[in-house]
């Protein structure tokens, strides 16, 4: 059994919680003393019917105003899943936690009020999933029991996505008409939409096809951590700890470490449970080499013939998530795989309008929630791919070194 | 072909576990992990133990004792920190409740006063990192927080305010007097947790698993009678066999009627649950809707 991450977008009312609750209640991930808990507190507000939203919306300030504010995770499994889903906010006010959400995402259910159509967050948010490279986008066309489960409402909304999309990089894209209050084509296929021929969103999610969506091809070994054992036992030990950022990894392979450009040959691929033959993205292991060669956290382990850029001259899409706006010529940290450094904002090129994709190419600042393309200089080279190529060597964070809050999430676009 | 590179569920949080252990490891000074004996601290136990591997687990543990304490559980404790060579740091409730830096609340429970003991033994050995052994999986509060959760000088979770956390990087600045505390095991589920117990064959404190033992009822869960819990007069005892799903404050850990005394049993037994860990066990958490995020706000875990 394999886990799936998804994430909800969409904008506010639109019934993202409410549909993540249907989910849980269908599947019978929920348990009585919570159904128990949801419903006295449905009672409580005076609600006609049980609010499944408040299965997720689990802070008080969420209860009291009814929407979400931050992101919380839910898990449920089937027998062929295991699902970790991130219910995540509508509010433009929120969007940092909706990236939170979505950067680790397999697949992103954007909802849509079949009465209200695309909204501009629903642009957004669309926008902001393929901008973060969430690989399966599921479009969600929701409340369908309160249009009379009209085709013809389907249809338009569809149609009106599928143009927008065709302005986005959007690897796959699935679009299906529920109703998350009634469970329409949320576990089973529903008798009120004949119409509609293609599969239930859960049957989807059971089916959805995630192993390649990893990068398998360039290895990239970001040295986290090194082990030094201060024992007799292992006097000469030293390894060298991290997760696979992409690739296979092999013992017998040669290897190149950045920044050094120095070459080694790859002696073992351990864990705590002993040597393993190869190791592929995402596993956690601890790497050997033949050589005694000087590596320190921050460090690349890579191939000879297929390395990441070294440059210290990022061109980057950022999406900024603090109150005090990014301007050119501020200086912050920026987190990148396991190495931190200072960058200066060089150059901002323009701002992008999410509605129409427009790009400002004279905005001077973004602003809270803005997306734009900049130029960066660190002060050490960054050792990193295209974002598009690898979320994992190609996405960092920037952190304001006075107030130490995340700022902003970046995106490589190409490094020179 | 590509079913090969693919990892199992336990693979998967197993791998990000050991992740985050490594990046805490590399990114703090002073960490240090809080170990009640439970099953999620032994859990995280053998977690770090691996990220770590062939090199000892390079932070001290810490156990808030709250002095209503299940002996077989202190025992393993005990035992289990001197197998593995580690500095085990005990901060006490009776104790701050004896120096008065403490009062002990009208009903006599210590979950609420463990929080200014716990802010005081990090303050004191000056702890910045803080591994804890939540899941979000738990609690709806819970459900909320990061993996890396930034306090401020009180300890205090501002949940409105969390910092973005994106992919696998993680913000580890603080400012002086400020820590984070880290959930390793944020996405464990209960069964996820016992899955792994059986695969990793650990070893945990008896009360896990069915045994007999004197109990009574009250707000409908069963509790040991034991020197914390006494039965009122209203209150027949009565012998059951019965495990804890959780493992807290005795005075307010109820017990579960089950014949799992094996850990293959305890699987099948989680996995067939209709009650949620907390809601079956634990009499603190029930009296509001908001408990957990109210204690999250003081500085509780
Ligand atoms: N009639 C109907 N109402 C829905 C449906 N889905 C959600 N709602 C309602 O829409 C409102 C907003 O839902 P919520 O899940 O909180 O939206 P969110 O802001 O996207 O999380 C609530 O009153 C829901 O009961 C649906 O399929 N049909
Ligand atoms: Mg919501």
């Amino acid at each position: 059994m394999d886990i799936l991450r998804l994430a909800t977008a969409g904008s506010v009312d639109d019934g993202k919680s409410t549909l993540i609750g249907r989910l849980l209640y269908d599947t019978k991930s929920v348990f009585t003393d919570q159904i128990e808990s949801v419903e006295r507190a449905s009672r409580d507000r005076g609600d006609d019917y049980v609010n499944l939203a408040l299965l997720t919306d689990g802070l008080r300030a969420e209860r009291e105003q009814g929407i979400t504010i931050d992101v919380a995770y839910r898990y449920f499994a089937t027998p062929r899943r295991k699902f970790i889903v991130a219910d995540t906010p509508g509010h433009i006010q929120y969007t940092r936690n909706m990236v939170t959400g979505a950067s680790t995402a397999d697949l992103a259910l954007i909802l849509v009020d079949a009465r209200k159509g695309l909204l501009e967050q629903s642009r957004r948010h669309a926008f902001l999933s393929t901008l973060l490279h969430v690989p399966h986008l599921m479009l969600c066309v929701n409340k369908m029991d309160l249009v009379g489960y009209s085709e013809d409402v389907f249809e338009t909304i569809r149609a009106e996505f599928t143009e927008f999309a065709a302005k986005l990089d959007i690897g796959d894209l699935t679009v299906v008409p529920v109703s998350a209050l009634l469970g329409d084509n949320i576990v089973t296929r529903s008798t009120a939409m004949p119409w509609y021929e293609g599969p239930s969103l859960l049957h989807h999610l059971e089916n959805v096809h995630v192993a390649s969506d990893r990068n398998l091809i360039d290895v990239r070994f970001p040295v986290q951590y090194v082990i030094r054992p201060q024992s007799d036992q292992y006097r000469d030990y030293r390894g060298y700890a991290g997760q696979v950022a992409g690739g296979v990894l092999r013992a017998g392979d040669e290897v190149m470490v950045l920044p050094s450009g120095f070459t080694s040959t790859i002696r073992s691929i351990e864990t705590a449970d002993g040597e393993v033959e190869e190791a592929f993205a995402s596993m956690s292991v601890t790497i050997r080499l033949t050589d005694e060669i000087d590596i320190s956290r921050g460090d690349m382990i890579c191939r000879v013939n297929n390395a990441p850029s070294v440059s210290q001259d990022i061109d980057a899409m950022v999406c900024w998530m603090d109150d005090a706006p990014l301007r050119p010529g501020q200086k912050f940290a920026i987190k990148h795989t396991t190495r931190t450094s200072r960058a200066m904002v060089k150059d901002l090129q323009y701002r992008l309008d999410v509605n129409s994709l427009h790009r400002d190419l004279g905005a001077e600042y973004l602003g809270l929630n803005d997306i734009g393309r900049v130029r960066l200089r660190t002060t050490q080279p960054l050792l990193c791919d295209e974002y598009k190529r690898n979320r994992y060597t190609g996405g960092f964070v920037l952190i304001d070194e006075a107030t130490n809050r995340t700022v902003g999430a970046g995106m490589v676009n190409e490094a020179r | 072909m590509t079913r090969r590179y693919q990892l199992t569920q336990l693979e998967a949080l197993e791998s990000e576990a050991v992740h985050i252990f490594r990046e805490v490891a590399a990114e703090f000074e002073r960490p240090v992990l809080l170990f009640s004996g439970g099953k999620d601290s032994i859990v995280m136990l053998r977690l770090a133990q691996k990220a770590f591997h062939p090199a000892r687990i390079p932070f001290p543990v810490l156990h808030v004792d709250t002095g209503h304490n299940f002996p077989e559980v202190l025992a393993f404790r005990d035992r289990r920190a001197a197998e593995l060579d580690l500095q085990l740091l005990v901060a006490s409730v009776p104790d701050a409740l004896n120096r008065g830096f403490v009062q002990a609340p009208p009903d006599g429970t210590r979950n609420r006063i463990q929080t200014p003991v716990l802010l005081e033994a990090l303050d004191k050995h000056q702890f910045t990192a803080v591994f804890g052994g939540a899941r979000r999986d738990e609690d709806k509060a819970r459900a909320k927080e990061r993996i890396f959760s930034f306090r401020d000088e009180f300890g205090q979770w501002d949940p409105k305010n969390q910092r973005p956390e994106l992919w696998n990087l993680y913000n580890s600045r603080v400012h002086l007097g400020e820590s984070i505390r880290v959930f390793p095991l944020s996405n464990w589920t209960e069964l996820d947790i016992w899955h792994y117990i059986a695969q990793e064959r650990l070893e945990l404190p008896s009360i896990y698993y069915a045994h007999e033992r004197t109990v009574f009822e009250r707000n409908g869960m069963l509790f040991a009678v034991n020197e914390f819990c006494v039965p009122r007069p209203s209150e027949p005892t009565f012998t059951a066999t019965v495990r804890y799903r959780t493992v807290g404050d005795a005075s307010l850990t109820a017990a579960v009627r089950s014949d799992a005394d094996t850990v293959e049993k305890v699987v099948a037994e989680v996995a067939g649950t209709r009650i949620t860990e907390r809601g079956a066990t634990r009499g603190d958490d029930k009296f509001s809707e908001a408990a957990m995020e109210d204690r999250k706000r003081e500085g509780y875990f």
